[in-house]
């Protein structure tokens, strides 16, 4: 039978084969997959197992190991929330709760029409300038409840 | 000659506009017959004066900050009008002078002396500040002359745990193998902290240098920085000086024609706090789940893939080119005790003048805040002080005047750990914190030891009765056993110091565990 690859898989295939040589490869191939595509799919992951003579089980608890990895598509839009102390410190707790609210959704969850995902991470890095949201690899400062919905309802022309 | 205005590139600036405001003054300027040119610097740490923008006199460099869009123009006039005829700065966001600046002045820096003055990524502007000056010292030293000039400065290593750094590098230099490796822990996952990224982000040759000199002092040929993926711009920029670094010569088969090789590369985590531990971090390396490994054999005989390996943090390997290149004793006569040298301390949380502060070890806490904080952001009182990451103690407002070497941090049952210092006002609820610290562990925890796994699940629960008051006086006796078992039955520092910021809540704010201070002291 011959397997239909969509054009996602076939780049998998080329990651797999530019990266495996590399030593520890995994992660680096884990990345770039999840770069190209937004995700890791069942499919991916018995490819990656094949050709590093692996259990796709093995490359399953890797994948579930890592809180960024995911097997389900995003939101076209990745928003994290820094739940870590220093953000706390300046208001992120309310801003979680506003977060939550204004899109109608939990953590781990996508809105409705797959724009934004929602997702917390333990530190950014900008501790002196919190509360702190990314959203795919742009990181804003300083977060408000206004902010935040500002920069929400700028995204289509701010992160193109 | 063409004048330069400097925007940084540096995440804390662009995540409060320096790309718009970069963009503004590109506008401006091409609309305008002005000899200027913008230059992408990197940041000097003062985060509430970000974006800040400098321009150079014959002075020195004058700054402006915080800047937004709409202030361009007319910082653009007052640079054509007066500093550009030498007239003093007149604008509601002039600062002056940088080096003039309370906040700069106060500090000695020596790891981040080129911060924010340097474009990141231009090997010229490196070289011109003393860039490579120790590199060039150490291949003509032998690789014991290196190693001993390292123990000899009294480096300890900045990621934490305070091991003296040249004590690790005589283990690895001593090693037999035909493999040896050195590790950049950059996984700053520390809540407070980010002094790891500045270096990465403003000044990554030093960290390049820093690799290659421990590279040639224990004969190791391949590097990797582990990086946290939560700084996707610290990756670009140490990538971009990575490739600089290589077509120079500084990396690959013949560094600096010195007939050694070195090479080097950036590796990226997966947000996953444990990997910081620098056991799950070679686990991770080695693309595998990071579970912390059992210690021994240490990662100096059997790190990654098995072979010897220097794991050090960002900020160990930064202070190496200045001891290299200004001698162990000028880096040793800073500091106290045995803490040696100077320290990048992280000023975060509720503070109006957040940022990186490096300062010899020994001032105290209390000095540092008054000094240089600004006061809370909110004008609220301070309330509690977490210093050291999510596993470091609460300090509350009367334990202040406590010393900032690694020795007192210890005896207070606190932890100075990577530096950061984390403020809260009263409005913060310690209980809340509390149970924040164990279900950090709960989400953190690799999972591999029980009290660190499932002691977590059950301090979160605990607490949780505590706060809704069921058997309040049993659950507390229950909250500081299960400390205890975390305390004496976790393989890593993630279980095992769990329990410092849970303690402490308790210990020093207990109204709000609802104890009156009798029914704290339980044996």
């Amino acid at each position: 039978m011959k397997i239909e690859f969509s054009s996602p898989l076939s780049n998998v295939e080329n990651i797999i084969d530019s990266l495996k040589n590399k030593e520890g490869s995994l992660l680096p191939i884990l990345h770039a997959i999840q770069k190209e595509v937004g995700y890791i799919a069942p499919k991916a992951i018995e490819r990656i197992a094949t050709k590093l003579k692996q259990t796709p089980a093995e490359i399953h608890g890797v994948i579930s190991f890592y809180h960024q990895f995911r097997t389900t598509p995003p939101g076209k839009y990745q928003i994290k929330i820094c739940r870590a102390e220093a953000c706390q410190a300046r208001g992120s707790r309310a801003l979680e709760a506003h977060a939550k609210d204004f899109l109608a959704i939990d953590y781990h969850q996508m809105t409705s029409d797959k724009k934004f995902s929602l997702d917390s991470v333990y530190c950014l890095g900008n501790c002196a300038t919190g509360p702190n949201i990314r959203i795919n690899d742009e990181l804003y400062g300083r977060i408000s409840n206004q902010r935040f919905d500002q920069i929400l309802s700028n995204v289509d022309s701010d992160l193109k | 000659m063409t004048t330069k205005i400097f925007i940084p590139r540096e995440s804390t600036a662009i995540s409060l506009g320096a790309h718009q405001v970069a963009q503004a003054f590109t506008h401006y300027l091409s609309q305008h017959d002005l000899d200027i040119k913008v230059i992408r610097n990197g940041s000097r740490g003062l985060f509430w004066l970000e974006p800040m923008v400098e321009i150079e006199t014959a002075q020195g460099r004058m700054a402006y900050g915080p800047v937004a869009p709409a202030d361009v123009a007319s910082i653009m006039e007052d640079i054509s009008q007066n500093i550009l005829h030498e007239k003093p700065q007149c604008h509601a966001l002039a600062l002056g002078l940088t080096e003039n600046i309370a906040y700069l002045k106060k500090q000695t820096r020596l790891t981040f002396a080129r911060a924010g003055i340097t474009d990141p990524v231009s090997l010229d502007d490196y070289l011109a500040l003393d860039g490579f000056k120790g590199l060039q010292k150490s291949i003509a030293l032998s690789t014991q002359e290196i190693v001993t000039a390292v123990v000899d400065s009294g480096l300890r290593g900045r990621g934490g745990a305070a091991f003296p750094t040249g004590i690790k590098w005589q283990t690895v230099r001593d090693a037999t193998a035909d493999k040896k490796y050195i590790v950049c822990n950059a996984d700053e996952g520390d809540s407070g902290t980010f002094a790891d990224k500045l270096v990465m982000e403003c000044d990554p040759f030093m960290l390049i240098e820093g690799m290659i000199i421990a590279g040639l002092a224990v004969g190791a040929d391949q590097g990797y920085i582990y990086l946290r993926s939560e700084y996707p711009i610290a990756d670009a920029i140490l990538q971009q000086a990575i490739e600089v670094a290589g077509v120079a010569g500084y990396l690959g088969n013949d560094v600096c024609g010195s007939g050694k090789s070195f090479n080097l590369e950036v590796r990226l985590g997966a947000e996953a706090y444990i990997c910081g531990e620098e056991t799950a971090l070679l686990e991770s390396l080695e693309g595998k789940r990071g579970m912390v490994r059992f210690k021994p054999p240490l990662p100096a005989l059997e790190g990654l893939f098995g072979k010897p390996t220097i794991v050090n943090n960002v900020l160990s390997l930064a202070a190496i080119p200045f001891i290299m290149s200004e001698g162990s004793h000028a880096y040793q006569q800073y500091g106290t005790n045995r803490s040696r040298g100077t320290l990048p301390f992280q000023l975060a949380g509720n503070v109006k003048q957040g940022g990186l502060i490096e300062l010899p070890f020994g001032s105290s806490l209390k000095d540092l805040i008054d000094d240089f904080s600004g006061g809370t952001a909110s004008n609220r009182p301070i309330k509690a002080i977490q210093v050291g990451g999510p596993l470091g103690a609460y300090l509350p407002s009367h334990k202040l005047d406590i010393l900032l070497d690694y020795e007192a941090f210890s005896k207070a049952s606190a932890v100075l750990g990577h530096g950061g210092i984390v403020v809260f006002d009263d409005s913060v609820d310690m209980l809340e914190q509390a149970r924040f610290s164990m279900e950090f562990c709960v989400v953190e925890s690799c999972g591999k030891c029980t009290p660190c796994r499932i002691g977590s699940t059950r301090g979160v629960e605990v607490i949780d009765r505590i706060k809704n008051d069921e058997r309040r006086a049993e659950n507390m006796i229950l909250l500081n056993d299960l400390c205890d078992t975390m305390i004496d039955g976790s393989l890593c520092a993630m279980g095992g110091m769990t329990p410092i910021p849970v303690r402490s809540a308790f210990t020093d704010f207990p109204q709000d565990f609802f104890l009156t201070t009798q029914e704290n002291h339980h044996d």
